[in-house]
């Protein structure tokens, strides 16, 4: 938890932040394409290029695929490239996405997270970012606005670590975020150019003096090894991003974990969840404190690699835990349902667990239904293999 | 003096490396793609460029860098199938801003080229060589155009011409293979009119050279379609890539021509022609169509096609002598 200080802090929406974020890295080359709710984002960026703001190469492409595929010729070039999108058009990247994160390349985007097609839908959910958690990129996903800014930022330093050299996607709600105005507070610019400094470039394509082959054709006798290769620089994510955030603490007063935890000490009942749902849970937490009941919450900032040891430490021995999923997974548990489950296989105490389903193509989360899914757990009705809907009509 | 033959042969005789593409690749024997990308890297090395290479998925790219070993000496990018134009575009952006930031010496002579089979280009990454056009990358796209997906065994393509015997548009009983037509890429790039495009054989060096060498000192985008004979699935012997060539230029199947930001012009005006039979008959992928009993039929036909083709292109130069769209 942090404090922002109103003072210095300004009403923007989270595009408007993720794109001043951007404008503070000034990225060697941006290549974008439109779609709702990343559009402002986009926008904010072009208007920041054409007024000369900053000196990057903007591609305006004709698709997301070309975007990403863009983005990582650019990078392989020894460039510092970003790019942003959302569902359809992070779906239409897919492929890319992939060799983005085996080819090693340090490519930040931001993702406004939107519900997948179809049928076609407009507003907040996780499918997108959800159909991409197993591509090799580190995912993080933010409370709230300012937590986009900072989180963009951090993740240029932590992609392009030596011991780490992996995409990163930084989740933000769609609208909710992405268009909700929320102070925040921007760090002045020469601190984030010095936080992130000189580009960690390794094996430019662009250096004709020592030619490299960027993606060949990689067959049995050496593809497994590559791969173990990702699941090892995954690895050091672990190790890499506990010293990134310590040292963007340093400059900004605000402190970054794998989790959050919110009124933990004593909680028996604890939930769940990813991005700006926290925020209303949090809420909650307080109302139902206040009648006394013994509730917390554990956010999930990252969850690729997934923080396994934080989420055993804090559910070990909690009396329910209840886990709330902003996107489905057809024949098979929620994804964060499923990844809390798995890692509580293993704790001396295992809690009670309950899966719930909310917010499907932006179907709005209220009070009253996170506070019924904390009563589930605290009458005892939590059963670990149903899978329940949160503001669902049946 | 333009760059020529002998010129190069010379430059290049002892110093193979310095092509870009080496021997020990493992394309088929008289595979017409290498002679493609060596001809193109050629010209450019001979002009002081430095090339960067992008390739798309296809029998180029699986042959030429099966890991760990890499027949290229120069920078070299594979991405996907249908995106080495967008990669590119990345590439030579890349290259830009780092020279705008400081990164690159300001004189640094790059020549981006793109690699790409007929499959890459006519039909998956069709889209993304518009955009890459349209937005003006400087960059040299050379098709080498084998009319076929070959790499995956012979597959029928756009490019595929009318007749030809694939293995999704086989020669049936009923259906004589490709009933379509081939496209007319050229066209298709040519009209994102600020475009150098051109046609291009590898059995007529001077012409290939000179268009490359007009692409590089070309401010813009440019489009290079080189006739690519695959010897496996064409099913000609190992040493036919050249005389196949040949004969696609001598009977109008593959005029030499190009479309210089709108300006048609023939690069090569054969005096005399030889009739498109010469052509289809020493290829196999023909050999299920000319059997048909309505053999005589269908080649008519398609003599007929070329010659409207071949006068429609002298129409066109005579009609935009001097008229540059931009
Ligand atoms: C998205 C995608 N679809 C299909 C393929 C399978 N594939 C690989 S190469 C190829 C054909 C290549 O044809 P072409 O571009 O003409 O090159 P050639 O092999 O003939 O030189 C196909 C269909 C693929 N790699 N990626
Ligand atoms: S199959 Fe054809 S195109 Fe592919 S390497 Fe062999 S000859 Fe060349
Ligand atoms: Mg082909």
């Amino acid at each position: 938890m942090y404090n922002i200080d109103l003072k210095k802090a300004k009403a923007m929406t989270g595009a408007e932040a993720v794109a001043n974020a951007m404008r503070q890295i000034e990225p060697h080359v941006v290549a974008a394409y439109p779609i709702t709710p990343q559009t402002p984002i986009v926008e904010y960026f072009a208007k920041f290029v054409a007024d000369g703001v900053v000196r990057t190469e903007m591609i305006p492409v004709e698709s997301e695929h070309s975007a990403m595929s863009a983005v990582v010729g650019a990078a392989a070039a020894g460039a510092r490239a970003m790019t942003a999108t959302s569902a359809n058009g992070l779906a239409l990247m897919h492929e890319v996405v992939y060799i983005a994160a085996s080819s090693r390349l340090p490519i930040v985007m931001p993702v406004v997270n939107r519900a997948l097609s179809g049928p076609i839908n407009i507003h907040c959910d996780h499918s997108d970012a959800m159909a991409e958690r197993d591509s090799g990129w580190v995912q993080f996903f933010a409370e709230s606005n300012q937590e986009a800014y900072d989180l963009t930022i951090l993740a240029l330093k932590l992609a392009e670590n030596e011991n780490v050299r992996l995409p990163v996607m930084v989740n933000l709600d769609g609208f909710i975020l992405s268009h909700g105005v929320e102070p925040v507070e921007l760090l002045p610019d020469e601190v984030v150019k010095e936080f992130v400094g000189e580009p960690n470039v390794m094996y430019p394509l662009l250096d004709t003096e020592k030619p490299v082959t960027y993606g060949p054709l990689d067959l049995y006798d050496y593809y497994f090894e590559h791969k173990r290769q990702q699941v090892e620089a995954m690895e050091n994510v672990k190790k890499v991003f506990p010293k990134v955030a310590e040292e963007f603490q340093k400059i900004s007063g605000r402190k970054y974990d794998f989790v959050e935890p919110y009124k933990l000490e004593d909680a028996e009942y604890v939930m769940v969840a990813l991005g700006s749902t926290n925020s209303t849970i949090k809420y909650v937490v307080d109302w139902m404190r206040e009648e006394g009941f013994k509730v917390g919450a554990l956010k999930i900032w990252m969850f690729r690699p997934f923080p396994k040891f934080q989420v055993q430490q804090y559910l070990n021995g909690r009396k329910g835990v209840i886990v709330l999923d902003r996107s489905a997974s057809f024949g098979a548990e929620a994804p964060l349902y499923e990844a809390v489950k798995s890692a509580l296989y293993n704790v001396t105490i295992r809690p009670q667990m309950g899966s719930y389903v909310y917010g499907l193509g932006g179907r709005d989360i209220l009070p009253e239904h996170i506070r019924s899914a904390f009563e589930d757990a605290i009458s005892g009705n939590l059963i670990v293999d149903e899978q329940r809907y949160l503001g669902l009509r049946e | 003096m333009p760059v020529n033959l002998f010129d190069l042969a010379k430059t290049f005789e002892t110093r193979a490396e310095d092509v870009g593409l080496v021997q020990g690749h493992r394309l088929c024997p008289g595979c017409a793609a290498p002679i493609v990308v060596k001809f193109s890297l050629m010209v450019a090395r001979k002009l002081g460029y430095e090339p960067v290479v992008a390739l798309a998925t296809g029998c180029l790219e699986v042959s030429t860098t099966i890991y760990p070993y890499t027949a290229w000496t120069v920078p070299y990018i594979h991405n996907a199938f249908e995106n080495s134009a967008a990669t590119m575009s990345g590439v030579e952006t890349a290259a830009k801003a780092l020279k705008k930031f400081g990164k690159i010496p300001q004189d640094k002579k790059y020549a981006f080229f793109v690699f790409a089979g007929d499959g890459g280009t006519y039909d998956i990454g069709l889209q993304s060589l518009s955009g890459m056009i349209e937005r003006g990358h400087k960059v040299i796209y050379v098709l080498y155009d084998n009319e076929g997906y070959m790499n995956t065994g012979n597959q029928r393509s756009g490019s595929t011409p009318t007749g030809s015997n694939t293995t999704t548009a086989p020669v049936g009983k009923v259906i004589p293979g490709k009933v379509q037509l081939k496209k007319n890429i050229v066209e298709i790039v040519a009209g994102h009119e600020y475009v150098y495009a051109a046609t291009a054989s590898i059995s007529d060096p001077n012409d290939f050279f000179a268009k490359i060498e007009k692409a590089l000192n070309f401010d813009g985008p440019s489009f290079i379609a080189a006739f690519s004979p695959c010897v496996r699935f064409w099913r000609v012997p190992d040493s036919a890539a050249n005389s196949i060539s040949k004969l696609a230029v001598e009977t109008k199947y593959w005029p030499l021509y190009e479309v210089d930001r709108g300006v048609y012009k023939v690069t090569r005006k054969p005096r005399q022609f030889k009739p498109l039979i010469e052509f289809l008959k020493p290829q196999g992928r023909f050999k299920p169509l000319l059997s048909r009993p309505d053999a005589e039929e269908i080649i008519n036909e398609l003599q007929e096609y070329v010659d409207r083709r071949w006068e429609r292109l002298l129409i066109l130069e005579e009609a935009t002598k001097g008229k540059y769209i931009r």
